[in-house]
């Protein structure tokens, strides 16, 4: 394999319910649906918003469908190029 | 898949890192696994990529140079048998067959039931400083912080460098027990200089002991907070709130294999062995006691697995990170009011949505969950187990398989692979 002079792209381009959202490489799909305000991920029982937590992998709050796998601990997946991120709230 | 290994270390924070570098360097087969995509822990997070901390950076290198294999994405479900161990890898799964386990798992925040701690933008304190380290914008943003001790300076300092506008540092510590601890830390020269460096850099934050959050109010996200500062009470407009009291050991794993837990830390001796024989626990889950503890203990368990002499030096070190943890213990004891700030409406348990008023007339955990479905939920009482605690005195039953959710699949041992049976 020949080595690339490129250097790596600093950011991924995913999408949140539809939207483009650019974050920097490192980024992690919870920190990403806060990239224009406060993160949501979810709704309750009772269909009131929700989102992270802990964000450790400890209090389940920020799951979300990230490429068609429902559940997602958002909080401990990293953005990926062309991700899709789909929240219920 | 199936692996094999002398030694498995469940967490690769600065505890598992320690042992599992020391272990690999004395040529043992060893496997690190963590739920994480990365090494580095809470303390270390995203380190491995911005290597910044000259710490981290010393000890994740050594680690990389080690010879020990790490799994990230790696969440350990189940333990059917000594020396088996189930793992759960994105939709892939393994079990580990080893000699050997430290157990590395960390620690989480105490979270205490408030009215409105539901509302997004309402965080722990270290889980609000954990998401803008993993790239949450918070330039310009109002952050209220409220909780006790080292991890509140710690948190509004990354909050600062990140640009955020501190509004406000809630200390729940009475002034006398908060001033004793902080002037205990001479003994502790370490700390002194991490407490002083932290202080000096936010000394622009209005700070106060004997404060802590009455309320967090707004419609789809919090807009404002309610304080309690030294008897008087005070609102204020905030974009975030970052909210627990303390740390609390993650025993999940520990439980699980059988190993004794007693005060809400892991059981071990001089050497660091749990009452179940051959597994080794380490950092958090002997107490909390930060990252210097962590590296302690991960250090001598790694002597410790290799067969090699722990040095007096390491004992030495050992019972002056123990003294330091006990001062910290005694600090951050959440203090009676913050017991009784849920209304009869405020949800204990965020995953099935119990409130308060649902958990009347039950007298322990058990009870608990077969009348109230309290701690039935995703998270399977990880949040609200710390909160009924220290609410009502609720301690926690056993751990059963699967300790985290898992699927079916994963419970089952895998077949062996065609090559695996030739040899
Ligand atoms: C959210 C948070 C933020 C913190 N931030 C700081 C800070 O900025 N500065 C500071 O000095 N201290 C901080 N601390 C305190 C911290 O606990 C210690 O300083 C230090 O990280 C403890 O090291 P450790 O090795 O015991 O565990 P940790 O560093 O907590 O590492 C434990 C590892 O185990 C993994 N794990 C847990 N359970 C499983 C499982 N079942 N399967 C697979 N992997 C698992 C976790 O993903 C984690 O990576 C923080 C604590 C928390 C909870
Ligand atoms: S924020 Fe708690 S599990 Fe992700």
């Amino acid at each position: 394999m020949s080595a690339s002079k490129s250097t790596p792209p600093e950011v991924v381009t995913l999408r949140v319910n539809g939207r483009v959202v650019t974050v920097p490489v490192g980024t992690t799909v919870a920190a990403a649906l806060g990239a224009e305000g406060v993160p949501v991920s979810r709704v309750d029982l009772g269909g009131r918003p929700r989102g992270p937590v802990c964000g450790m992998g400890v209090c389940f709050e920020c799951r979300a469908t990230v490429d068609g796998v429902p559940d997602v601990l958002t909080c401990l997946a990293p953005c990926r190029e062309g991700q899709e991120v789909v929240t219920d709230a | 898949m199936r692996e094999a290994c002398d030694l498995v270390v469940i967490g690769a924070g600065p505890g598992g890192l320690a042992a599992a570098s020391i272990a690999a360097e004395a040529g043992l087969s060893v496997l690190v696994l963590d739920q994480q995509s990365q090494p580095g822990g809470q303390v270390w997070r995203g380190e491995a990529r911005k290597r910044e901390n000259r710490l981290a950076r010393r000890w994740l290198d050594r680690f990389a140079a080690s010879g020990a294999r790490f799994r990230p994405g790696a969440r350990v479900v189940a333990a059917p048998e000594p020396g088996l161990l189930l793992v759960e890898e994105g939709s892939a799964s393994v079990a580990v067959r080893y000699g050997r386990a430290v157990l590395a798992t960390g620690a989480r925040e105490r979270f205490l039931p408030f009215p409105g701690w539901t509302l997004p933008g309402v965080l722990g304190v270290s889980g609000l400083q954990v998401l803008v380290k993993d790239g949450l914008p918070v330039r310009g943003k109002r952050v209220v912080l409220a909780g006790t001790g080292p991890l509140l300076l710690a948190a509004a300092a990354t909050l600062q460098r990140h640009g955020a506008e501190v509004l406000f540092l809630a200390e729940q510590a009475p002034a006398a027990r908060h001033w004793g601890f902080a002037l205990q830390l001479w003994r502790h020269p370490g700390k002194l200089l991490q407490g002083a460096a932290l202080a000096a850099g936010l000394v622009s934050v209005p700070t106060s002991t004997d404060a802590w959050v009455l309320a967090a109010e707004g419609e789809a996200r919090v807009e404002r907070v309610r304080l309690s500062v030294r008897g008087h009470e005070e609102t204020l407009s905030c974009d975030y709130l970052g909210a627990s009291y303390g740390l609390v050991p993650n025993l999940e794993l520990a439980k699980l294999l059988g190993c004794e837990v007693a005060s809400g830390a892991v059981v071990v001796d001089e050497r660091l062995e749990t009452r179940v024989k051959g597994v080794h626990a380490v950092g958090e889950l002997l107490g909390i006691g930060g990252v210097d503890q962590a590296l302690v203990t991960g250090e001598l368990v790694g002597h410790v697995v290799a067969g090699k002499p722990v040095s007096s030096e390491l004992e030495r070190a050992w019972r002056a990170v123990r003294t330091f943890a006990e001062l910290l213990a005694r600090h951050d004891a959440p203090r009676d009011e913050l017991r009784r700030l849920a209304t009869p409406q405020t949800l204990v348990c965020r995953c099935e949505d119990v409130p308060l008023q649902a958990l009347e007339g039950c007298r322990d955990l058990r009870e608990a969950r077969l009348y109230a479905r309290l701690g039935m939920g995703a998270c399977q009482g990880r949040t609200c187990g710390a909160a009924v605690e220290t609410l009502f005195g609720w301690s926690g039953e056993d751990v059963r398989p699967p300790c985290l959710p898992a699927r079916i699949g994963s419970l089952r041992l895998p077949s062996p692979s065609p090559h695996t049976r030739a040899s």
